[in-house]
């Protein structure tokens, strides 16, 4: 039986994005756009990159699919499997933990009612771990997309964050806007 | 309030824009390098400065600069490393924020400096939102002339990218720098052939901390004599230093380099002294990978003299009694944090952070991080301790990048400063893992 797999296609405004990075480097060094590539199809299709849209990208860079894979694979921040509307990229290292980071992962997972690396029931947050985050001075703290969270050293401002992220859609990179 | 260089006008309204910035002096270095010198002058200015890499290694850059090979007719290329990923650190991130006009005036006449026509500023995937800052600074920069062909008329021409990263503490290193920048996994490359000969798309390359470059305006507009007269003997100019942890007032804090270690924690112009009004435990002085020092060690060298924020005195004493400046990350650590708990964060970072290509990192980060595990969770053996000096042995050297050595050393140094303390974990399992448990014996003794 024949499947349909619907077309990968990158907005107009993706493309120009696209094809901006890809004009930084010289000629026959297009492959060297592929992270801020990653980064634009991350944002273009729901805050994940799924296979077919890694075999898009190899395409538009005229380079072979295994060269995408083994690069979203090596990077942290590349999504391969869906996710949430709201992704908590939760810092968990040392000088955050000095100011309460495990207390803020705590919280964060019982008011969630997930654990580490999972999406709550309806789809509004996944909690993801991630290592320091360049935020030492104002931890504990967390980031969404283009944003970080800062001091988020108390349950009122924990609460107030998920209340924050329930009204929210999730942000448009500057250059979808 | 001590001298600034990098600082001077962060705090201005707007500062963050062309007008604003020029109003301010900004882009003299640009006009007086293209106009009245000649690249290998600028050079020479670095070269007396004394100016050494910011990003944690401490290398002088000018000597950097001197081995960048010259081959007729092969592009070169200046990378400036904004990758900052090293536990601790937040400086880059802080500064390019509020004023990019900086680094990119760092950029160009640093790129002039070394013949570069295109160069790159290479900044972790997770800031992003610095990415925009800085893209928008730079479109600024080419509406002026600052940027592009043919800049202020000399027929000196640069491009000037940014490109992201996607998450991985390993870029940070140099040369796998080089390979994320080219659209790859990031694994380190076996050197030689060094950066400086083939570096980014085999081309000779220098690669730059955000911090160091950002120096160079003022050392082509003062002089590299004057900033050599800045600092303390070979420590030289002024170190912007993160500080985070158990204190009244984390932040970011350029610092002349020389102030006495106990003068930044306590005094009101720094860190503000330890927070809750508790006592000071230990500091990992320049970022997660260099040895954790008790107060004792912090505040004065084994020697008894004051310890200060340099080079030359935070590393006195070797590893046996000493640290490093590195990055200038300064994570300080009050009375109730449990050393091994840390030791085990470390480690699972150093595991996570890999990059897979050397076994002795790869295996002995993961051996690192279980035994840490078993040991905080109640569940170590008498032979852990001496099991994680060994296996942190094994990887010191024996790796293509540093990253094993950064690995190593947090482990190696919290045994050595608290031994006492793991002991106490192994020995009182139940004890040590009530909740909010942390041991209140002595450090251990430091031993020549």
């Amino acid at each position: 039986m024949a499947e349909t797999i619907n077309e990968v296609k990158f907005s107009d405004a993706a493309m120009a994005e696209i094809q901006r990075y890809i004009s930084h480097y010289p000629e026959g060094r297009q492959k060297s756009a592929l992270l801020p590539i990653l980064h634009i199809a991350q944002a273009e299709f729901g805050g994940w990159v799924s296979p077919e849209v890694m075999d898009k990208i190899a395409e538009i860079l005229n380079i072979q699919p295994i060269e995408v894979y083994e690069v979203a694979t090596f990077y942290t921040m590349f999504n391969l499997k869906p996710v949430g509307k709201h992704v908590l990229e939760v810092c968990r290292t040392g000088p955050c933990c000095l100011r309460g980071a495990e207390q803020m992962i705590d919280m964060l997972k019982q008011k969630l009612n997930i654990e580490e690396g999972e999406t709550s029931a309806d789809g509004m947050f996944t909690l993801k771990p991630v290592e320091c985050l360049a935020s030492c001075g104002s931890g504990p703290m967390l980031q969404v997309r283009e944003t970080f969270y800062e001091n988020l050293d108390s349950e009122e401002r924990v609460d107030a964050f998920i209340a924050h992220m329930r009204s929210l859609e999730p942000e448009t990179p500057t250059w979808a806007k | 309030m001590g001298l600034k260089i990098l600082t001077e006008h962060i705090n201005v309204p707007g500062i963050e824009t062309l007008e604003v910035y020029r109003k301010h002096g900004g882009y003299k270095s640009v006009e007086k390098a293209i106009k009245t010198m000649t690249p290998d002058e600028v050079v020479e200015e670095v070269k007396t400065s004394g100016l050494r890499g910011r990003g944690g290694a401490g290398f002088p850059t000018g000597m950097k600069w001197s081995f960048l090979a010259k081959p007729e007719g092969v592009p070169r290329y200046l990378v400036c490393n904004a990758d900052e990923s090293e536990p601790g650190t937040f400086k880059d991130r802080w500064f390019m924020e509020k004023n990019p006009h900086a680094l990119i005036e760092g950029m160009i006449t640093s790129s002039f400096a070394l013949g570069a026509n295109t160069s790159y500023i290479y900044i972790r995937g997770e800031l992003l939102f610095v990415l925009r800052i800085l893209e928008k600074a730079i479109a600024e920069a080419y509406a002026a002339g600052l940027l592009g062909k043919n800049i202020l008329g000399s027929g000196y021409d640069l491009d000037l990218h940014v490109a992201p990263g996607g998450g991985a503490y390993i870029c940070g290193e140099e040369t796998a720098l080089l390979e994320s920048l080219e659209g790859k996994r990031g694994n380190p490359r076996n050197k030689p052939p060094f950066p400086a000969v083939k570096g980014l798309f085999q081309c000779p390359t220098v690669v730059n901390n955000v911090e160091t470059i950002s120096a160079v305006p003022w050392i082509v507009n003062n002089g590299g004599a004057e900033y050599a007269k800045i600092g303390i003997g070979r420590s030289t100019g002024t170190k912007l230093i993160s500080a985070s942890g158990n204190i009244n007032k984390p932040g970011v804090y350029e610092i002349e380099l020389g102030v006495p270690v106990e003068e930044f924690i306590y005094s009101e112009e720094y860190c503000g002294g330890i927070w809750k009004g508790k006592q000071l435990k230990a500091v990992v002085p320049g970022g997660s990978s260099v040895p954790i020092l008790p107060a004792e060690l912090i505040l004065k060298t084994a020697a008894g003299e004051p310890r200060l924020m340099s080079y030359e005195s935070l590393s006195d004493g070797g590893f046996v009694s000493g640290s490093m400046l590195g990055s200038g990350a300064f994570i300080v650590f009050d009375e109730d944090q449990c050393i091994v708990r840390n030791t085990w964060n470390y480690a699972r970072f150093y595991h996570h952070e890999s990059c897979g290509q050397c076994s002795p990192c790869r295996e002995g980060t993961g051996w690192m991080e279980r035994v840490l595990h078993r040991i905080e969770y109640g569940h170590g053996h008498q032979q852990d301790i001496d099991l994680l000096v060994s296996v942190a042995k094994q990887i010191e050297g024996n790796t293509i990048c540093p990253l094993g050595d950064a690995a190593a050393w947090p482990v190696a140094a919290a045994i050595r400063h608290f031994r006492h303390e793991f002991e106490w974990h192994i020995n009182n399992p139940q004890e040590a893992t009530a909740p909010g448990a942390v041991y209140r014996g002595q450090p251990a003794a430091v031993t020549a």
